[in-house]
């Protein structure tokens, strides 16, 4: 049991912070998949651009600072949606990510002309710096935005389930989620489900940037770049048919790769890249629909 | 059987392009063949993705770690024995006593890159959809960490270098003829059509006999020996490489050529590969000032945005790519337009 004694609660504490910020990151994906069948590899960039505004409204209180934040993020998303993921609803799905990849890029390269402007790249959010303190509980340091990641996180679903089995939009957009077409027929007014849709995911982008930024308070254009794409991976490893599994697959990434990191022999953690992808392999193999999505077998896909 | 038609211009056309390209690129100066090259080396990864990707349907992100292998698999082997002392310094006896030419090198990639995603695609090539490319984008993940904290293989982390520029404009033009030949001769086969097949209805492909699993497989280790032998010919053509230059910014750029152009044609991956790298070594040189009816500059940093931002309204606009996706047929064409 050398493996286990090195996790201690510290560990522990860690990996349910990065599980938090991904399970937020998968729920804003599993949305807007859920509705539009889309794989936005852009929403990292969602999350780069309320970074830098919270980079450069530094000198701001931290509230507005915040509030512009999550402006900045969904006018971003909604835009992102009147202009991209539109036109594009009818494309095949390979046509829908790679042109996510094209906006990803984009975004990135405008955030690089941005940031030069002052000669030197990346820029330090700082107004939010105190948050990344250390706590001591029980002997443990565990650092404040720890807490604040699994408490925005906890409620931001919590909410999430209540207005999706609650209130009427949410009915739609589950409807939605599970058959567009026959819910279009039945009355789901496909836009403003989507808007509903495209507007939560970008209200999570921003909550995640503003988390993110706190432990990570140096802005640079590629900023959660990587952490989209693990959570990309963890969503489809979960299962990117529901809105639930795909949360807990990107949960679950972020839980299971701060545990490897742990585990692993100081020498051998730069390997924990492949550690962690050979897992995504196994894992799909065994379950192709997703670990979580039980009792579904995968059907060969019909038109 | 009758020869279906344009069977001709779907091999001539390609062929026929990419040698014009080779054939401008040796009349331009110096500091432009470099973009003629690139071009025509993009035409083989293209290629050799479109290969799998476009006729079995199903997605992958991985093929760019068969490019990698490739490369550094060709690089590695020869830099001439008298440097490798000096600059791979923790690697294996065998590899550091040992240099071949550079065609030998070229086909030693080639196999690598077969034999590696025979392996690979051996239990992969049962899933499809996202799961397929999500799982060969860990066989990337992989690839790219291994060939880059294993220095007992390669130069890990550090730039590999002193590797002979032996890609020139005849070298890369056959490389890319190859590579098209290759795709031809197996779209056109029996194996090929199967799998196409397969791609257009898995449920009616399977119930007539089609072994899904046997020919995607096929498919992957054919995709996978020609991105090797691509990436042999990029190493060769930049001289040096680090793992970051065959990772993820080289998978999506190739994708997006290869959709850019027209997911499902031969046609379309070698256009899209053309244009897309016309198209950014033209932004690059405008950030330079070029003269097009008039002279007129790009301010810096501006390319990435205009290539980006180019790519996305062509797919926004014509999401099936410039050529359709379909075939280059002259008759066939000249028919629907009269």
């Amino acid at each position: 049991m050398t493996i286990l004694a090195s996790i201690d609660l510290q560990t522990l504490g860690d990996a349910f912070g990065q599980g938090a910020i991904y399970a937020l990151m998968a729920v804003g994906i599993g949305l807007v998949f859920g509705v539009l069948r889309l794989v936005n590899f852009a929403y990292g960039q969602l999350i780069m651009a309320g970074a830098y505004t919270l980079a450069y409204t530094s000198g701001w209180p931290v509230a507005a600072s915040i509030v512009s934040c999550f402006a900045v993020v969904v006018a971003l998303s909604l835009a992102m949606d009147r202009l991209v993921f539109r036109p594009l609803r009818s494309s095949s799905p390979a046509v829908m990510l790679v042109t996510t990849f094209a906006i990803a890029f984009l975004l990135q390269a405008v955030a690089l002309i941005i940031d030069l402007r002052d000669g030197q790249l990346g820029q330090v959010a700082s107004s939010i710096a105190p948050l990344n303190q250390a706590v001591s509980v029980g002997g443990v340091d565990v650092r404040k935005v720890t807490f604040v990641a699994v408490g925005v996180a906890v409620g931001a679903l919590i909410t999430l389930a209540l207005v999706l089995t609650r209130t009427t939009i949410g009915l739609h957009t589950r409807a939605a989620a599970s058959d567009f077409r026959t819910a279009r027929l039945l009355g789901v007014r496909a836009n403003r489900v989507i808007a509903f849709a495209v507007v939560v995911s970008g209200l999570l982008a921003g909550a995640v940037a503003v988390l993110l930024t706190v432990q990570n308070p140096f802005v640079q254009p590629d900023f959660a770049l990587e952490d989209t794409i693990i959570v990309l991976v963890g969503v489809v490893v979960g299962g990117i048919d529901r809105l639930w599994t795909a949360t807990l697959g990107g949960f679950a990434i972020g839980f299971v790769s701060v545990i490897v990191n742990a585990a692993l022999p100081t020498d051998k953690t730069v390997f924990l890249p492949s550690v962690v992808y050979a897992l995504v392999i196994v894992v799909l193999l065994l379950r192709p629909a997703g670990l979580f999505a039980w009792g579904r077998r995968a059907a060969v896909e019909r038109v | 059987m009758r020869r279906p038609p344009g069977a001709v211009t779907e091999l001539l056309g390609p062929a026929l392009l990419v040698i014009l390209v080779g054939v401008v690129g040796t009349t331009a100066s110096a500091s432009n063949e470099g973009y003629f090259l690139n071009a025509l080396v993009s035409v083989a990864i293209v290629v050799a993705i479109y290969v799998f990707v476009g006729i079995s349907g199903v997605l992958s992100f991985g093929q760019i770690s068969f490019v990698a292998l490739g490369a550094f698999a060709a690089g590695v082997m020869t830099v001439p024995v008298e440097s490798k002392k000096g600059v791979l310094t923790s690697i294996f006896p065998l590899l550091r006593d040992h240099s071949i030419g550079n065609v030998p090198s070229l086909l030693l990639a080639a196999a690598l890159g077969g034999v590696f995603a025979f392996l690979v695609g051996l239990p992969l090539m049962r899933l499809s959809g996202l799961a397929a490319g999500i799982a060969t984008f860990a066989v990337l993940e992989i690839t790219h960490n291994v060939l880059r904290e294993w220095t007992k293989i390669g130069p890990g982390a550090t730039t590999l270098a002193l590797v002979p520029e032996t890609t020139g404009a005849l070298q890369a033009t056959l490389g890319a003829l190859v590579a098209i030949t290759v795709a031809f001769l197996y779209q056109r086969s029996r194996r090929g059509r199967l799998l196409r097949a397969s791609r257009e209805d898995p449920a009616v492909a399977r119930s007539v006999g089609v072994n899904i699993h046997l020919e995607r497989l096929l498919a992957f280790t054919v995709s996978g020996a020609l991105a090797g032998f691509a990436g042999g010919l990029y190493v060769h053509l930049l001289g040096s490489i680090t793992t970051e230059q065959v990772y993820l910014e080289l998978t999506f750029l190739t994708l997006a050529m290869l959709v850019v152009g027209g997911l499902t044609s031969l046609w379309g991956a070698v256009v899209g590969a053309l244009a897309v790298s016309g198209l950014d070594s033209f932004l690059s040189r405008a950030e330079s000032g070029v003269h097009v009816v008039f002279t007129f500059t790009l301010p810096q940093g501006t390319r990435l945005v205009f290539l980006a931002a180019i790519m996305a309204l062509v797919l926004i606009l014509r999401p099936s790519g410039l050529t359709g996706g379909r075939e280059l047929r002259l008759r066939w064409s000249l028919r629907r337009w009269r």
